[in-house]
C-alpha cells in the first residue's frame, strides 16, 4: 500500500475517533454539571484550559460557560481542534483515498460531515447539545460499522484500526483523568452519593455503564479506573485499545506476535506488557494522573514510530521531507493539561 | 442544503407545450413531434403523475451530493466543491448516426496519431508543405523535448475526448480535439448509474448501449503498454492531487480499475526505474496513466518549478522502462490552429476524405482571414489557441463592444494565438428549467481509446448550457450534463463485450 494512502486512512480514522471523543467529553461535562449542586465549581473552564488554547478562546469567546465552550469545541470552523474541524480533516483525508476505501464509507463520512456542518448554523440543535453529541457518536459508530462491513481485512483496514484505537486509548485516558482533575479540590466528596452519580456519568460517557455493572456491582473510583484502564474485553478500555493497536501493527508487518522488527512494534509491546502485569492499586499508589500522563506520552511515541516506520519511506541517501500530519499545528494540544 | 434540492412542487411536467423554437432539437423533429427513438421516453414522462419527475430530479441531485460527486472551481473561495449539475432528460443519439460518428472518430484519431508521430520524427508533412513550419513551432503545446521518442506500439494519443456539435443545419461537426488529459468520462459512467437508480422504468424500455465496461477497457489498454512482459504489470493513475478540478475523476477511475492513485510525491526515480513509496518499501511501476499536463510531469525535463511531477521520469520514459499515457507531446495535435489543418492531415496520412467535417475556421495568422475576423467580431466565436475549459474566448453575438475591442487588440498583438469560427446555432435538448421543459444547447464529447484497436465508447458526455440562450457548456461556466443514450440496433450491442486480454 502507498505510504501516503496508509497515512491518510490512519488519520481519517483518528480524526473521526477524535470527533466522537470530543462529543463524549462534552457530554460527560454536561452531565456532571447537571448532577453537581449549584454552588459547586464550574466544570466548563477546565475543558478550555485542557486544550492549551485558552488564549485563543478568551479572545474569541470571553467567559467559559456551557454555550461558549460547546461553540468552541464542537462548531468553531477556525479552531483545528473542534468536532467540525476534525470532520473536515477526516473527510479531506478520505477524499485523497477514495479509490481505496469503500464508497459506502465515503458516503457515510460525507453525510457525517454535512450533518455537523449544518448543525453549526442551527440554533435549535445548539439548544439541545446532548442530542447533537448523541448523533455524532452514532455517526461515528456507523462509520466504524460500515468500515468493518465493507473493507477487506488488509493493510488499509489495519491502518484504520491502528489510528482509531491509538486515538481512543489516548482519549479514554483523558476522560478518566479529567474526573480526577475535577475532584481534586473536593476529596471529601469521595464516596458520597454525588460522587457515585459523577462516576456513573463518566462510565456513561464512554458507553461503559452496562458492561461495568456486569463485572462490578458497586461503583468505586478504583474499580472504574480499573475497568477503563485495564479491562481486556471492553472496547473503549485503554488496555483493549492497546492490544488492538498491537494486533494491527503485526497484521501490517507480518511480524510474529511477541517479537518485533520495528520501533512501533517494540514500543507497543512494552506498553501492552506493562498494562498486562499491573494492578489498579499499583497505579493509584503511583498516582493515577502521573500514570495517565506517562501513558499518553508512550502513545505519542508509538504514533511517531508508526510514522517513521511506514510513512516516511524514502530511497537510501535522500533526506527526509516527511512530516506527520499533526506536527504542523498542534501536537495533541487538545486535552493536554 | 441547497434549497433547490428540497423543494419539489407538484407540477405536471410534460411536453405538451414544448417547442423547438426553430432550433435543431435532439429529441423532437421540426414539427415538434418526438423523434422515433425518443418516443417511448417522451410518452413515459408525459404519463408520470404530477411532481414525480421533479422528485426524481431532486433525488438525483441529492444522490450526487451524498456521493460527493463534485468538482472544484478555480478562482472560487476555498476551492468550493459543487456538484456538476445533472439533468435527467437524456440526449438520444440515433443508431445509424452513431455508426457514422464512430467511423469518423476512428479515422480522425488514426490520422492525428500518425501526425504526432511524424511531427516528432521526420516532419514529412511540413517538408511536403501541407502545414507551415512556423505554425508548428509556434504551437505552445509542441514539445521539442519529445523529438525522437518512440512510445510503445507507436501510439501517442491513448485517450481522446473529441467535442462534437450539431449546427442549425443539422450537420455534426468536430469542434475540438482533446488529446492531452480529456476529463469527463467519470460523469458519463456516474450519470448512467444515477439514471438507472432514479429512473429504472424509463431506462428499461429503451435499448440503450451500455458504457460500464469503460474502466476495464481503459485498464486493458494501459496494460498493453507495459514495457515488462508480465501477467500483471503495475499500472497507476497519476493525479496532481485533491485540489485539481478533476480529482474526483482521477480517484473514480483508479477505484474502478482497482489500481493505485498516486501523486508525484508518491513516485521516485532511482536506478533508472520509477518506483512508488509503499508501507513495505519501494515498488516498481510499469505504466502511468498521467492526468498531469506535460509541463508538470518532470521538473528536470519541463518546468523546473513543478511540484507535482516526478524528477527524472522523462529519462526513464525515453529509455523505455516506463510507459506514459498519453505520451508527452500529444497536445500539439489539439492546438486550435493545427485543428484547422486536420482535414488536410486526414487526407495526407490516410488518403481519405474526412468523414466528420471541421467547423469552418479562420486562422488569424493569415492576414486576409484576420481582416475578416476583425471586421466580424460581433458574429464570430474567437478562441485562444491553447486555452480550454471555455476560458479565453469571445462569443461575438453575446459580447459587448468593449469585449470586442479587447479581443481585437489581443488578436492584433498575437495573431498566431487566435482562431475564429462562425457562431453555430447549437442543437438543443429539452431540459428541466424551473417547472417546465425548455430547450438548452448541448455538445457531445465521445471518448476514444487507442490500444490494440481503436474503441469509441458508445455515447459520451453530453454537456448542456443551462443558462437560457447560452452556448458555453463548460462546467466552469455554468454548464451541466446529461446522460447520453446510443440506441442499440442489435442484441449484441447490448452486451458488454468481452474485455479479456
Amino acid at each position: 500500500m502507498l505510504s501516503r494512502v496508509a497515512d491518510a486512512i490512519y488519520w481519517m480514522s483518528r480524526y473521526i475517533e477524535r470527533a466522537e471523543n470530543l462529543a463524549r467529553f462534552m457530554d460527560v461535562t454536561f452531565n456532571l454539571m447537571l448532577d453537581l449542586p449549584q454552588s459547586h465549581q464550574n466544570a466548563w473552564p477546565p475543558l478550555v484550559y485542557t486544550t492549551g488554547d485558552h488564549e485563543y478562546f478568551r479572545e474569541k469567546y470571553g467567559d467559559a460557560n456551557q454555550a461558549s465552550v460547546i461553540e468552541f469545541l464542537a462548531f468553531d470552523p477556525d479552531y483545528p481542534g473542534s468536532i467540525r474541524a476534525c470532520l473536515k480533516l477526516a473527510r479531506e483525508n478520505a477524499r485523497s483515498v477514495r479509490e481505496t476505501i469503500s464508497s459506502e464509507m465515503w458516503e457515510q463520512l460525507n453525510l457525517f460531515y454535512y450533518m455537523v456542518r449544518e448543525a453549526s448554523s442551527n440554533e435549535r440543535i445548539k439548544a439541545s447539545p446532548l442530542d447533537f453529541f448523541h448523533e455524532v457518536k452514532q455517526a461515528s459508530h456507523l462509520f466504524k460499522g460500515i468500515t468493518d462491513a465493507t473493507m477487506s481485512r488488509g493493510e488499509g483496514w489495519n491502518f484504520s484500526r491502528l489510528g482509531r484505537l491509538l486515538e481512543r486509548a489516548d482519549k479514554t485516558s483523558r476522560i478518566l483523568d479529567v474526573k480526577y482533575y475535577l475532584l481534586l479540590p473536593t476529596v471529601h466528596d469521595v464516596g458520597s452519593p454525588t460522587d457515585d452519580l459523577q462516576w456513573q456519568a463518566v462510565l456513561r460517557s464512554v458507553s461503559a455503564m452496562e458492561m461495568y455493572s456486569k463485572q462490578f456491582h458497586a461503583i468505586t473510583p478504583s474499580r472504574v479506573a480499573q475497568f477503563l484502564l485495564l479491562d481486556r474485553h471492553f472496547p473503549r478500555a485503554i488496555n483493549y485499545s492497546v492490544i488492538g493497536v498491537e494486533h494491527a501493527l503485526h497484521a501490517i508487518s507480518g511480524t510474529p506476535m511477541d517479537t518485533f522488527r520495528n520501533t512501533a512494534e517494540q514500543r507497543v509491546g512494552q506498553l501492552r506488557s506493562e498494562l498486562a502485569y499491573t494492578t489498579v492499586d499499583d497505579v493509584i499508589q503511583h498516582g493515577l494522573h502521573e500514570f495517565l500522563d506517562q501513558l499518553q506520552n508512550k502513545l505519542n511515541k508509538i504514533g511517531e514510530a508508526v510514522h517513521e516506520t511506514f510513512i516516511a519511506v524514502r530511497p537510501i541517501n535522500s533526506p527526509s521531507q516527511s512530516q506527520s500530519q499533526e506536527n504542523g499545528y498542534q501536537r495533541q494540544s487538545i486535552f493536554i493539561r | 442544503m441547497n434549497p433547490a434540492l428540497t423543494s419539489a412542487p407538484d407540477v405536471a411536467l410534460n411536453f405538451a407545450d414544448y417547442q423547438t423554437e426553430g432550433f435543431h432539437d435532439e429529441l423532437f423533429g421540426d414539427d415538434d413531434s418526438p423523434r422515433p427513438e425518443a418516443g417511448p421516453l417522451i410518452q413515459r414522462i408525459n404519463s408520470l403523475p404530477p411532481g414525480e419527475l421533479m422528485r426524481r430530479q431532486a433525488a438525483a441531485e441529492r444522490l450526487l451530493l451524498q456521493l460527493g460527486i463534485t468538482f472544484n472551481v478555480y478562482g472560487d473561495n476555498q476551492g468550493a466543491e459543487r456538484i456538476f449539475p445533472f439533468d435527467i432528460v437524456p440526449r438520444i443519439v440515433q443508431a445509424h448516426e452513431w455508426e457514422w460518428i464512430e467511423k469518423g472518430l476512428k479515422q480522425r484519431i488514426q490520422a492525428l496519431n500518425l501526425f504526432i508521430n511524424d511531427i516528432y520524427h521526420d516532419q514529412q508533412i511540413i517538408k511536403d508543405g501541407i502545414i507551415p513550419s512556423e505554425t508548428l513551432l509556434e504551437a505552445t503545446s509542441y514539445r521539442a523535448q519529445c523529438h525522437g521518442l518512440n512510445p510503445p506500439h507507436g501510439i501517442w494519443c491513448h485517450v481522446t475526448g473529441t467535442d462534437l456539435v450539431r449546427g442549425g443545419d443539422g450537420q455534426v461537426y468536430v469542434l475540438e480535439d482533446n488529446l492531452r488529459c480529456p476529463s469527463g468520462v467519470s460523469y458519463v459512467l456516474q450519470n448512467r448509474s444515477i439514471m438507472k437508480r432514479t429512473f429504472p422504468q424509463v431506462f428499461d424500455m429503451s435499448r440503450v448501449r451500455p458504457v460500464g465496461d469503460y474502466p476495464l477497457r481503459l485498464l486493458r489498454m494501459l496494460e498493453h503498454l507495459s514495457p515488462r512482459d508480465v501477467a500483471n504489470p503495475r499500472v497507476v493513475v497519476l493525479t496532481p492531487g485533491v485540489f485539481n478540478s478533476a480529482y474526483y475523476e482521477h480517484s473514480f477511475l483508479a477505484q474502478q480499475m482497482g489500481i493505485e492513485l498516486v501523486e508525484g510525491r508518491d513516485l521516485v526515480v532511482t536506478g533508472g526505474r520509477v518506483f512508488m513509496r509503499t508501507t513495505s518499501g519501494l515498488e516498481p511501476v510499469d505504466v502511468i496513466y498521467r492526468r498531469i499536463d506535460d509541463d508538470f510531469i518532470d521538473p528536470k525535463a519541463f518546468r523546473p518549478d513543478s511540484m507535482l511531477g516526478v524528477e527524472g521520469l522523462m529519462d526513464v520514459y525515453r529509455a523505455g522502462r516506463v510507459a506514459l499515457a498519453n505520451a508527452p507531446g500529444t497536445g500539439v495535435a489539439d492546438d486550435k490552429v493545427i485543428y484547422a489543418y486536420v482535414p488536410k492531415i486526414i487526407k495526407y496520412y490516410l488518403n481519405e476524405e474526412p468523414i466528420i467535417p471541421n467547423v469552418p475556421t479562420y486562422i488569424c495568422e493569415n492576414p486576409e482571414e484576420r481582416e475578416y475576423v476583425l471586421a466580424h467580431l460581433g458574429d464570430l466565436v474567437v478562441k485562444a489557441a491553447n486555452e480550454s475549459g471555455g476560458y479565453g474566448m469571445l462569443v461575438g453575438p453575446h459580447s459587448t463592444k468593449e469585449q470586442q475591442a479587447q479581443f481585437a487588440e489581443l488578436i492584433q498583438a498575437n495573431p498566431r494565438n487566435y482562431i475564429a469560427q462562425p457562431t453555430l446555432s447549437l442543437s438543443r435538448v429539452p431540459t428541466i428549467c424551473g417547472d417546465r421543459f425548455e430547450g438548452r444547447h448541448v455538445d457531445l464529447r465521445p471518448y476514444i481509446l487507442y490500444g490494440k484497436e481503436i474503441f469509441v465508447l458508445p455515447g459520451g458526455l453530453t454537456r448542456v448550457a443551462l443558462r437560457k440562450g447560452s452556448l458555453v457548456v463548460n462546467s466552469s461556466q455554468g454548464g451541466g450534463s446529461k446522460d447520453t443514450w446510443v440506441i442499440a440496433t442489435t442484441q449484441e450491442q447490448l452486451q458488454p463485450q468481452s474485455t479479456a486480454p
